[in-house]
């Protein structure tokens, strides 16, 4: 009885692990904002990514916290008083390649690629679309996307003082190497 | 039992094949769960390097420079002819150095008692989550004051080492959530040359501070340090000071009322004379800027 239990549960969840995984910890992401009285730009390069090159699902998640400035005050205000990393640790992108079929990942090459899915910082999520592309070489995935985004989207309000210095809108850059999951 | 382990299964296989795509994207999520989140350092403890008067836990960044200056103004209650203190002025310059994230140098001069001061910051312990859990951030501060002031009583040979003054503190902070956090200061003072018998040589003291945000970049602080052994026929008086912060991108302003005419602890832990009841308040600021002499490794050209 208990055999046959543990039969069943493991065949329910051996269906869904068809999927080819391609991984990594230490993908890189950064932004840029340039306004008319300061420059800003953070690198983190602990980001965590993962794509199914079956279903084309992609999801990227950066600890906020990881991300370096120029300036480590700039750091701490960026923690502090406008992502709340505190509260809202972590960003996440999950979504979709839609242009799956175009794309060989077992044939080295460089793909144009389109990535719709949705956003979510500071505790709010929206809908974003970016094109990047994927090259596929030596059996791992390089994927890149830059894309813009408002921070107002995103619930983050820039306060009197230093509204000269921040600008509205920020590109993001996105760079992962991606490796078979083992 | 059958029956219901059926049911189970089924259940279960609906669920899946109905949910089979973004369970796939969630599966793809659940990927992240195994890792280790790493170890998160408290930040921005407070403003900065000070609670009011007394040192709180920050230190520079690496490669900062942040440089101080200090006021402290007269008594309030001298009246309008001395425009409620203004007219006197007591002030430290001072410039503070991040030789790493957690050791800092600092020298300063103050206009009371013509002092030179050389300090050293260590943060020990700092309050962590995730990997390393660690509930307090922990420094040790040390500070050597030398006055300099012409000898008065010329009758007297004064050696060199009549006129240093020493501090050591142990910060002791916690970060309760993004708007409190309170500080504990173990302190001992150490005056060489004291001016009267009456006067402690080594006084010891406990200092009490916090900092509440009003806005995010603003902020109420206070600070009480308690002398421990002052000797009962003693004219001085627990230093307390509430003062409010402003946070402007790479400045810091403190305003604060006080009762200690001294800037460094060597003066106003042991040396306050002011009676916050008899209207003996001074009014004071600490404005400090933050310099980036070296950038990080990710911004090296």
């Amino acid at each position: 009885m208990k055999k046959l239990f543990i039969a069943a549960f493991v065949l329910l969840l051996a269906v869904p692990t068809y999927a080819q995984r391609y991984i990594t910890k230490n993908g890189f992401i950064s932004f840029y904002s340039s306004a008319p009285l300061e420059t800003i730009e953070a690198k983190n390069d602990q980001v965590n990514c993962a794509l199914d090159t079956q279903s084309g699902f992609f999801v990227v998640k950066a600890l906020m916290r990881a991300f370096v400035f120029e300036k480590a005050l700039m750091q701490e205000h960026f923690n502090e008083e406008y992502v709340e990393s505190a509260k809202y640790p972590n960003s996440l992108f999950s979504g979709k390649v839609t242009n799956i079929k175009d794309i060989n990942f077992y044939k080295p090459g460089t793909y144009q690629a389109i990535i719709e899915g949705k956003l979510t910082i500071h505790g709010i999520t929206n809908p974003v679309t970016a094109k990047g592309t994927f090259t596929v070489a030596n059996g791992s995935i390089i994927g890149e996307a830059k894309f813009p985004i408002k921070i107002g989207d995103y619930g983050i309000s820039i306060p009197a003082p230093v509204v000269g210095k921040i600008a509205k809108t920020v590109t993001i850059t996105v760079n992962v190497h991606l490796n078979p999951l083992k | 039992m059958k029956k219901r382990l059926a049911f189970l299964i089924i259940s279960f296989w609906f669920v899946g094949t109905a949910f089979s795509q973004s369970d796939s994207l969630n599966s793809l999520m659940n990927l992240f769960n195994n890792y280790q989140p790493p170890t998160v350092y408290t930040e921005a403890s407070f403003k900065t390097i000070r609670v009011v008067l007394g040192q709180s836990v920050e230190t520079p960044a690496k490669g900062d420079m942040i440089l101080d200056i200090q006021h402290h103004f007269g008594y309030v209650n001298q009246g309008a002819y001395q425009f409620f203190g203004l007219d006197q002025a007591s002030m430290r310059l001072g410039f503070t150095y991040g030789i790493t994230d957690r050791l800092a140098v600092g020298i300063g001069r103050s206009s009371y008692n013509k002092t030179y001061d050389g300090s050293v910051k260590i943060k020990l312990l700092r309050q962590s989550t995730g990997k390393r859990n660690m509930p307090i951030t922990l420094d040790y501060f040390g500070d050597v004051g030398l006055n300099t002031l012409k000898p008065q009583d010329l009758s007297i040979h004064y050696y060199f080492t009549n006129r240093l003054v020493f501090l050591n503190q142990i910060l002791i902070a916690r970060k309760f959530s993004p708007g409190i956090t309170l500080q504990l200061t173990p302190s001992l003072v150490h005056v060489n040359l004291v001016a009267t018998p009456a006067d402690n040589n080594n006084m010891f003291a406990l200092g009490t501070g916090g900092r509440f945000k009003i806005t995010p970049h603003t902020s109420i602080n206070f600070e009480y340090y308690a002398m421990l052994n002052k000797q009962p026929s003693s004219i001085y008086r627990n230093s307390l000071s509430v003062g409010f912060d402003i946070e402007t991108g790479g400045h810091v302003f403190q305003l604060f009322l006080t009762n200690s005419e001294g800037i460094i602890g060597q003066y106003f832990i042991p040396g306050t004379t002011g009676n916050w009841r008899n209207g003996d308040i001074i009014f004071g600021f600490n404005l400090t800027r933050t310099f980036v002499l070296k950038k990080p490794k990710a911004f090296e050209k």
